[in-house]
């Protein structure tokens, strides 16, 4: 039985460009795959992970054309229905960021900072990225 | 013709940052409109010439080499090289050698070139404008 591990995400964007992921949730999905039993809260920054309908363009340089840009809505939406990884998002990081529940990618689970507590006392482990 | 010299200070190494992206941004529009560009990859940067990157593929995407695609700078870089030539410019890019020497990433893009501190106070003072990117 693998360890339960609570993933609190706070870094974001950190060069999802180069790696057209995050490199932290791409770990944790590897991690998954191999038997790893992880749950996901995304806050601060990282709230915008779970916003549908996000992406940036490839990065060109001259000739040079990125043909697989990041989506991390896509990303998100592959650990909750393919990965079977629990997504929370923080309630309030959202408000502050004037991002709206119905924008979310289904699947995510809002939660108040209030319920961290609850959850670090469900898990045993917690990892803070 | 050029009318116009513009040197950049990056720090980031590759796959760490958002930086770079917006650096390459820039240094492709700078490419474009055929300016003359100077770069000094310093620390961690001083990987993005380095020739030995590979792509890879990617399990967690579910894609082979071919499907990921995966960027690389050093590909990046001679992009950027090409695309200044065509369009009348010049890139002297300048991988800082100690930094180069100290991570093993000695094996440099063709086009590109070792240098020092001396190499960077010289571009600063031939250029029209300075954009340093630093390490945060």
């Amino acid at each position: 039985m693998a360890k339960k591990t609570l993933n609190i995400v706070e870094s974001a964007y950190r060069a999802v460009m180069e790696e057209q992921d995050d490199t932290v949730l791409w770990l944790l999905a590897a991690m998954q795959a191999a038997g790893a039993d992880h749950t996901v809260v995304l806050r601060g920054n990282a709230v915008n992970y779970a916003v549908a309908g996000q992406g940036a363009p490839g990065l060109t340089v001259g000739e040079w054309k990125q043909t697989q840009a990041p989506r991390m809505d896509r990303d998100v939406a592959d650990l909750v229905e393919n990965r079977k990884i629990r997504v929370l998002v923080v309630e309030e990081d959202l408000t502050e960021r004037g991002i709206a529940r119905g924008e979310l990618v289904p699947g995510v689970k809002v939660v108040s900072r209030k319920t961290l507590p609850k959850l670090f006392a469900e898990h045993a482990l917690v990892s803070h990225w | 013709m050029s009318s116009k010299t513009l040197t950049f200070v990056l720090m980031d190494p590759p796959y760490e940052s958002e930086n770079l992206t917006t650096a390459f941004r820039l240094l492709d529009i700078a490419a474009r409109r055929g300016y003359d560009i100077n770069v000094f990859a310093y620390e961690g940067a001083s990987a993005l010439a380095f020739t030995r990157q590979a792509p890879h593929p990617n399990p967690v995407h579910g894609k082979n080499v071919a499907e990921e695609n995966h960027p690389t700078t050093k590909d990046q870089v001679a992009a950027l090289l090409a695309e200044a030539k065509k369009n009348g410019g010049k890139v002297d890019w300048v991988s800082c050698g100690m930094c180069v020497d100290e991570r093993g990433v000695n094996e440099l893009v063709p086009g590109t070139r070792r240098g020092s501190p001396a190499d960077l106070h010289a571009l600063v003072e031939a250029c029209d404008n300075l954009l340093a990117i630093p390490t945060k």
